[in-house]
């Protein structure tokens, strides 16, 4: 569970740290969904070279980012083989009953691996260097519009910033737990699927107990400072846009610009 | 079952950025029914040290020797009941472990674990409940309906069912009033003076080291910095306000005597050693000595 990269927030006080959350957050979406506009080898070089840069930006040691493919690679290499041998269409290099590797296979899989390899690339990036909190901030500020429509957008954001702030607490706690029962002979994931079931319960209640208790204490600590709802409240961390969220949105444009150039 | 650091090391989340140093280069053995009381402070790795004592954390490099089992960073997850319930081990705040629909069937759940017979562990339930200062009326109680120092009694016992040789306590009295700290402290010393059980505690009151231990293991940022008898410890006050360590409250007071004009051969640690050297000191009143 450590081992995880993507979801880890890296304190720094690089370029890319500095940026308005929404501006992260926008752009990542943004990149994500042209990735998917790259169709030749030149046009992925061109997404692999923006990637760079906004590493390079980062001051983050690419070796975070390769970590953060790692968990992923079986999922990765599943779909690539899937393009592989189910691609049809181009010289036909192999083949044995219905599964063939051929020409457009490949490059299909090809492309298929650097997408993948794009997209988590830049999400890594993006929790990395952005505080979690921050980003919850950013998805209230996004949806705000949607009040008009009476969604209850401060709410929201409420459960998504306490959700949040409090999965490091729930791990450490998971943590604990399981090293308490098995100090007390509790064997975690090995016997049958009734004996794992069962080892679960030691762990699974006082979980429960204790998130309810932290519920009721965070309850009592809001009501005790005056919480009324969302509305009408001023925030600690205001979110301003500034010159660097502009060059941000511009290297977007720039990129873009080349991507369709290089494209088909 | 003596156990025994060689050289070990442990690195939290080693192998990933975010690697940091829990243990570094510790050698030293816990002996067969000594009280070892462990001090230092917060994030100095004294729970890291302690989760190796029965094998919930493997060493990144180097031995720990647990009775005849050897731990190193290959050994397999497998076969280690026989440790764990060798080594008894309450952590902090273990109240927090409790699960069970009754107080019975959780102090039961660790014997019932190691292949305690039904009937056996209830009966030690009972038993242990009483031993923690409990009511035996808790014992069909839930665990969750009970006030927060009972629940840590109940987690105790829950621990001391499993009839281990080695206790091993996390700040087992963080957060108990008076009373039940000294009921506790006092539980803890007469299993090790009755049944040999061996001691290892972790604690933050140096008076119950004073009071208890027979041995002192001082850590700072990973390190084994001192160690020695509760007296070697102590004689340094300087040392131990730098490590943001004090004195206990008997030496503190023995101190202050000291600047008053009271003489001490040694400073006392214990209320009795302090008792015993001032009493040849104070005036006697008419009529109280009569040499
Ligand atoms: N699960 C963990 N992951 C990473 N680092 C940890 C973890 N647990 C403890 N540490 C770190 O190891 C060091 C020692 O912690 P710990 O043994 O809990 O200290 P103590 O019990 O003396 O307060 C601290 O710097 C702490 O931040
Ligand atoms: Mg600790």
């Amino acid at each position: 569970m450590n081992k995880l990269i993507i979801g880890r927030y890296l304190p720094g006080n690089s370029w890319v740290h500095q940026l308005d959350p929404r501006t992260k957050l926008l752009a990542s979406f943004y990149f994500i969904a042209i990735v998917f506009m790259a169709n030749t080898w030149l046009s992925y070089l061109v997404m692999f070279a923006g990637v760079m840069v906004m590493i390079a930006a980062s001051r983050i040691r690419i070796g975070f980012f390769l970590r953060g493919v790692r968990p992923m690679i079986w999922l990765i290499l599943f779909t690539v083989g899937l393009q592989i041998f189910f691609t049809t269409g181009g010289h036909v290099y192999w083949q044995w009953g219905w599964l063939h590797v051929t020409h457009y296979g490949l490059i299909n899989g090809a492309y298929i691996f650097c997408r993948f390899v794009l997209i988590i690339f830049v999400s890594t990036l993006l929790t990395l260097t952005t505080q979690p909190l921050s980003l919850a901030d950013a998805v209230e500020s996004l949806l705000r519009p949607l009040r008009y429509l009476h969604v209850p957008v401060t709410e929201l954001a409420l459960v998504l910033q306490i959700a949040l702030r409090f999965v490091p607490t729930l791990m450490d706690q998971t943590t604990k737990i399981m090293n308490a029962q098995r100090a007390r002979g509790v064997d975690f994931g090995t016997g049958g699927l009734f004996q794992q079931m069962k080892a679960v319960v030691p762990l699974l209640i006082p979980l429960f107990v204790d998130s309810f208790g932290i519920a009721e204490d965070l309850a009592t600590a809001m009501d005790a400072r005056g919480y009324r709802g969302g509305d009408g409240r001023s925030k600690f961390r205001v979110l301003a846009y500034h010159s660097r969220d502009w060059v941000a949105g511009g290297s977007m444009i720039v990129l873009t610009a080349l991507l369709l150039l290089t494209r088909r | 079952m003596d156990i025994t650091f060689d050289h070990v090391s442990y690195t939290y989340q080693a192998g990933t950025p975010f690697a940091g140093e829990g243990l570094q280069d510790i050698s030293v053995t816990i002996h067969d029914g000594s009280y070892t009381a462990i001090i230092g402070h917060t994030g100095s790795g004294k729970s890291t040290l302690l989760q190796h004592l029965n094998a919930l954390l493997k060493p990144t490099s180097g031995t720990v020797t647990i009775g005849d089992r050897q731990i190193t960073s290959e050994t397999s997850n497998k076969n280690l009941k026989p440790l764990r319930q060798q080594v008894g081990m309450v952590f902090q705040f273990a109240e927090n472990q409790l699960f069970e629909q009754t107080v019975a069937r959780d102090i039961a759940f660790g014997p019932k674990n190691f292949g305690v017979p039904e009937a056996k562990a209830n009966a030690l339930a009972e038993q242990m409940v009483t031993l923690v200062g409990l009511p035996a009326s808790v014992l069909s109680q839930s665990p969750f309906d009970l006030s927060g120092g009972q629940m840590r009694r109940v987690a105790i016992a829950g621990v001391l069912a499993m009839q281990p040789s080695v206790l091993v306590l996390d700040e087992p009295t963080a957060g108990l009033d008076p009373a039940g700290r000294r009921d506790m402290m006092q539980l803890f010393a007469k299993l090790h003076r009755e049944q040999h059980l061996t001691v290892v505690l972790v604690t933050h009151q140096m008076d119950d080291v004073a009071d208890y231990a027979d041995h002192v293991l001082v850590m700072d940022h990973g390190r084994l910095v001192k160690t020695g008898t509760p007296r070697e410890i102590f004689a340094d006050p300087v040392w131990l306000t730098a490590n943001q360590l004090g004195l206990p409250k008997t030496t503190q007071m023995a101190m202050a005597l000291q600047r008053r004009g009271f003489k001490f051969a040694e400073l006392p640690l214990t209320t009795s050693a302090l008792a015993a050297a001032l009493l040849p000191q104070l005036p006697v009143k008419a009529g109280e000595r009569d040499e």
